[in-house]
């Protein structure tokens, strides 16, 4: 895994071709920017099938930008993503909608949707996308909740649960429809050191016992290191580094040595 | 360092101001058709949600019953009152049925109806999407393979739609029963002649061109709503700008075209 340590990870084989070695995720040379001010900046990037890929960085890194660009809410100004050897960034608008069915997504607050209760939130996608009887969801989703430790809370509204009981409910809502790749915006922001802990214990669950791809992004190193494979750090747009936990922790860049010890940046440093 | 206050500047400036506001009109306009464009192509494509239908249907006919029947109510009982002190005057009392009814079911039931229902139904789809939109509701459709054009706004626009109508047509009752009631029971007006004067000058066209408009209407108020919902962004200050500009941005469009509507119908 020693050659997983890449400063711009170049791609292995050919992902639009898809040669055999082709990854789950490919990031290629992705550019956006909003209002004149550029985020991403020539991202590349790759996830491979199976792995926990998460990317880490500063408060304005692009790091949600990235994320929405995987699954197809935002199209880059440049450059291409392609899902499974197909370019989400040329399919037609109905490609795209039906490649998301691969994807299940967990937002920040979790963004239940406040007007159905937590059974109706988890089984929408079912009643959504699949044939299955009321039986059959109820028996899915019940399964779903189960995996992230929670019981009893079908009739109750978003409203009436805790941030750690909403990103979980999202969790479930994510896994409903068995996807393939699992997308993680900041799952621990705003908790507690506990709930958080609970959270990553939830997903490394989910990691080892689902067939799923991840990607989470995250700015809480902790967090990182318990639920990746392999940690990619994003600075000004650009991917600065990806290794594995082990070897990130001792990468010689000053900016990561800073970020994971938590110390503020010289002056000349700041971007 | 900022630029020195020239009159060139102060010129420029002006012209950028009014650029500014020209591509922000053009912005409005084509986010309302591209709303439009997105419904109408939505709206024939599965699944079709037959329980969000019936439920926004209730939401924007049963709900807005209340408010609908007194408007209209009231607006007949003042018409009567106020056409006939002045019909009065040259002996043509006889006539204020006739005008209550042409006046409500051509302009007033479908005007006031509209505007009663932009400010109960346009601010609360604006609101509704917008709060959606900004606590990423509506990125979490879109995550779940469900194009929320189709599962949020198709249902909303179609049943504002549908519903205006027959709204408009029991205003258009309340209305003229208003009128009745204040001539006959207030105004001491003989009954039989202001039944016979309502019927004798009130077409179906008028009753069918009102119909027409409030769908119309209807259309307007929702998409509008809808439109400034969706593409909400800044928190929760930006739904309250949303919201406040979904009902005077429907008003005036509602205002605006009743004009050409009426030109085109009558």
């Amino acid at each position: 895994m020693a050659d997983d340590t890449t400063a711009a990870a170049p791609l292995a084989g050919d992902p639009i071709a898809g040669d055999g070695t082709t990854p789950k995720i490919a990031v290629i040379d992705v550019w956006k920017s909003f209002a004149g001010k550029e985020v991403l900046r020539g991202i590349d990037l790759e996830v491979t099938t199976g792995e926990s890929l998460v990317i880490v960085g500063g408060s304005g890194a692009g790091k949600s930008v990235l994320l929405k660009h995987l699954i197809g809410l935002i199209q880059p100004d440049r450059g291409h993503i392609v899902v499974d050897g197909e370019d989400l960034t040329c399919a037609e608008p109905a490609v795209c909608l039906a490649m998301r069915k691969k994807f299940g997504m967990s937002f920040q607050e979790g963004a239940l949707f406040d007007s159905m209760s937590v059974f109706e939130n988890v089984a929408f996608a079912l009643r959504r996308h699949t044939r299955m009887r009321e039986d059959e969801i109820a028996a899915r989703v019940h399964e779903c909740l189960a995996m992230v430790h929670l019981e009893d809370v079908d009739a109750k509204m978003p409203g009436q649960l805790s941030g750690g009981m909403r990103r979980r409910v999202g969790f479930a809502r994510a896994i409903a429809l068995q996807p393939e790749i699992l997308l993680f915006d900041e799952p621990n922001t705003g908790l507690d050191p506990i709930t958080s802990a609970a959270i990553d214990k939830v997903i490394v669950e989910m990691r080892d016992s689902l067939p799923v791809t991840m990607v989470t992004i995250t700015h809480d190193m902790s967090s990182a290191f318990r639920i990746a494979d392999r940690v990619a750090m994003l600075r000004e747009g650009r991917i600065l580094a990806v290794a594995p936990p082990e070897q990130f922790r001792v990468l010689p860049d000053q900016y990561i040595q800073k970020f994971l010890a938590g110390e503020p940046l010289e002056e000349e440093e700041v971007a | 360092m900022a630029p020195e206050a020239t009159p060139q500047n102060a010129v420029v400036r002006f012209f950028e101001r009014i650029g500014s506001m020209a591509q922000g009109l053009f912005e409005e306009v084509g986010r309302f058709f591209y709303i439009l464009h997105s419904t109408l192509y939505w709206t024939f494509h599965r699944p079709f949600d037959g329980a969000q239908w019936l439920r926004q249907m209730v939401r924007v006919g049963v709900d807005s019953l209340p408010v609908v029947g007194l408007t209209a109510m009231f607006t007949g009982m003042v018409m009567a009152l106020q056409t006939y002190r002045g019909f009065e005057r040259f002996h043509a009392e006889g006539f204020v049925g006739s005008v209550v009814s042409l006046s409500l079911t051509r302009e007033l039931a479908p005007v006031l109806t509209a505007l009663m229902l932009a400010g109960r139904i346009g601010s609360s789809l604006a609101a509704e999407l917008g709060t959606m939109r900004v606590t990423e509701q509506i990125d979490a459709l879109y995550a779940m393979a469900t194009e929320p054009l189709h599962y949020l706004v198709v249902p909303r626009v179609a049943a504002t739609t549908l519903m205006l109508p027959p709204l408009v047509a029991l205003a258009d009752g309340l209305g003229i029963f208003g009128g009745y009631a204040v001539s006959v029971g207030l105004l001491g007006a003989n009954p039989v002649i202001y039944w016979e004067k309502t019927f004798q000058f009130l077409d179906l066209n008028d009753v069918f061109s009102g119909l027409i408009k409030a769908g119309v209407f209807g259309l307007i108020l929702s998409v509008t709503g809808c439109a400034k919902g969706f593409f909400t962004t800044g928190g929760a200050e930006g739904v309250g700008r949303a919201t406040t500009a979904a009902v005077v941005m429907s008003s005036v469009v509602i205002l605006l075209s009743d004009f050409f509507l009426t030109k085109i119908l009558f």
